[in-house]
């Protein structure tokens, strides 16, 4: 393309492989918020493994509203139940519809925006007028509406979120594909005879990857904040203790145990921000243009 | 010429609202359609409506009519501002929403300005020095505010500053124990609105410091900034000349996340009883009112396409590059 496309050219040089192993530079200066996510992740685990909180996390206890202590690390809500095993608990399911929401709107996204990108046209136009409608759509009022016609399942609310994320993805990916699509390895595949979908599979997308994973960790926090603010109304799985969940039940013991809404909300706000600082980071090391200005 | 221009665009985007008008509606026809049920029992819910109601619902649904002509009516009625009735409430639902919109307007608005003004105004003041102490600071606020969730945020300065502290009221818009007239209702509304305000204000100041931050930080590596300094100009001269070509994309960036913004906005009125369209949200989820609960998504969704609207038209004036695309 363009002469004024070089910088890019030069980020996109070298294998897929290379491509990935200079993606994870991050490690080395990204410090606190992956040490923040793999520590929650540890504490959903531990509490899975270690005895005491393997139980059943509904189980009720004999003292409601302890504040926090030695046995009770969290304290315990109103039915006596183990703040820190539900938050533990919490961190899981959080995690769990987060990653799975994305993941649904990134399947979703890249095949259309892959689609629209490298077929452009009228498909194009199409596809991206049904992005634009969903991005202008209020997703939480849409989610909302949803599940309480349809029900709260876990399930039914990861797919949910993941249906109404898409249009980012896809934008993202088409407008990838739209400048990938000329380059001169891709040209040169066409020529060689390679079908189309091994051209969007296997010389795109790779090339395509490092603005998508940065979408992703993004996709992933607003799931995170999405299902909150969901399950905060009552709407979540209430046999799956979600942090959004836990806050709902907190609301109205507000003036007798602060620890009931303190702990998941910053279970939530830890996670969020990780995800966000990590995306940041990415940003910067997967886009090399912007690198070396000092951030 | 020019301002030929200026309305051609402006007509061609009123023209283009009006495809996504009609996907929000179809996006709740069809919600109808798909839930558990004929549509009848979804809207009259868990009440027990009169035999008068139940004649005058089917009819107005028409479900002996082929569906196109069910989603013709449909659409033609929701177009002609025409939201349903809520049989929980006993109301149309376009009143009942109407009523709720000034409550939210104040928050939203009040919180906007205020919390704009310090995002930006925090950007240009760090621009020029980023890795300084003010600039980690609003950084990091910025990621706090942009991460954490407003509802919880809401929960704890409730615990803090009015439960504990007692420095604000607890809930709702006015005091219900005194009825204040003149400059006396303003100041009890005021004193109602500060913590709420602030609450949603965060991820305001948060969004507009994130992206002022980087836009500024654009505008002043230009070359056009060199110049103006070479030429002598002072700082304060320098800064303006990247201002005012560097906030035209947060109004696109606050136009992304308005549909964010709304979701906090709502989710805080609940926690601090704000009388705005939030509780009645709640109210109409738990009473399984779903006219109110679509008449509400209907409405949102006009809101928004309407105030993207603006902001398209709004930066085609202040860039005139726009129009040419």
């Amino acid at each position: 393309m363009s002469i004024g496309n070089t910088d890019n050219g030069v980020a996109r040089r070298g294998s897929p492989l290379q491509t990935l192993s200079a993606s994870f530079t991050f490690l080395r200066f990204d410090g606190p918020s992956l040490t923040a996510l793999i520590a929650l992740i540890a504490v959903s685990l531990f509490a899975l493994a270690v005895p005491p909180f393997l139980g059943d996390v509904n189980a009720m206890g004999s003292v409601s509203f302890a504040s926090p202590s030695l046995t009770h690390f969290m304290g315990t809500d109103d039915l006596g139940r183990d703040v820190f095993s539900r938050f533990a608990h919490g961190a899981r399911m959080s995690l769990l519809v987060g990653v799975l929401a994305a993941l649904t709107s990134c399947i979703i996204g890249v095949t259309l925006g892959a689609i629209a990108g490298y077929l452009q046209g009228a498909v194009d136009i199409i596809l991206m007028r049904v992005a634009e409608l969903f991005q202008v759509i209020p997703r939480f009022f849409l989610a909302l509406l949803m599940i309480s016609l349809f029900g709260s399942n876990v399930a039914f609310i990861i797919l949910t979120i993941g249906l109404l994320g898409w249009p980012e993805v896809a934008r993202i990916t088409r407008g990838e594909f739209l400048t990938l699509r000329e380059r001169e390895y891709v040209q040169a595949a066409r020529s060689g005879g390679q079908s189309t979908r091994a051209i969007i599979f296997s010389e795109i997308l790779p090339n395509a990857m490092p603005p998508l994973i940065v979408a992703m960790t993004m996709q992933v926090s607003s799931a995170i904040l999405l299902e909150a603010g969901l399950s905060f109304l009552g709407l979540g799985d209430a046999s799956n203790p979600s942090w959004g969940l836990m806050l709902n039940e907190a609301q109205q013991f507000l003036t007798r145990a602060w620890w009931m809404a303190v702990f998941p909300g910053i279970g939530i706000l830890i996670t969020v921000a990780a995800l966000n600082v990590f995306g940041d980071h990415l940003t910067d090391v997967l886009n090399p243009r912007l690198r070396g200005r000092g951030r | 010429m020019s301002a030929l221009a200026t309305l051609r665009f402006i007509g061609l985007k009123i023209l283009s609202a009006i495809p996504m008008l009609i996907g929000v509606i179809t996006v709740n026809f069809i919600l109808v359609h798909l839930a558990p049920g004929d549509p009848i029992s979804v809207l009259v819910g868990e009440t027990a409506p009169t035999q008068e109601q139940m004649a005058e619902l089917a009819a107005k649904l028409g479900l002996d009519q082929p569906l196109y002509v069910q989603y013709w009516e449909y659409l033609t009625s929701v177009l002609q501002g025409d939201l349903g009735y809520s049989y929980v409430m006993q109301a149309n639902v376009s009143d009942l929403i109407l009523a709720r919109v000034p409550s939210t307007l104040v928050l939203m608005l009040t919180s906007l300005l205020i919390f704009t003004v310090l995002g930006v105004g925090l950007a240009i003041l760090v621009a020029r020095k980023p890795r300084s102490m003010f600039d980690r600071v609003g950084s990091f606020v910025a990621v706090v505010g942009y991460s954490v969730p407003a509802f919880w945020l809401a929960q704890i300065a409730l615990v803090v500053f009015a439960l504990n502290l007692r420095w604000f009221p607890t809930s709702g818009m006015t005091s219900s124990r005194h009825a204040y007239e003149g400059w006396a209702y303003v100041g009890d509304v005021l004193l109602h609105l500060i913590l709420p305000a602030s609450v949603l204000g965060l991820r305001y100041l948060a969004i507009n410091f994130r992206y002022a931050r980087a836009s500024m930080r654009d505008a002043l590596s230009q070359d056009y900034i060199t110049t103006a300094r070479a030429k002598g100009l002072s700082e304060g001269r320098v800064l303006l000349h990247a201002f005012r070509n560097g906030i035209l994309p947060i109004i696109t960036v606050f136009g992304l996340n308005f549909t964010d913004i709304l979701a906090g906005t709502v989710l805080t009125e609940i926690v601090f009883g704000w009388p705005g369209l939030g509780r009645l949200m709640y109210d109409a989820m738990y009473s399984r009112d779903y006219p109110l609960l679509m008449g509400m998504f209907v409405f949102v969704s006009i809101g928004i396409i309407i105030t993207n609207l603006i902001i398209d038209i709004v930066y085609s004036i202040f860039d005139p590059r726009v129009r040419l695309k």
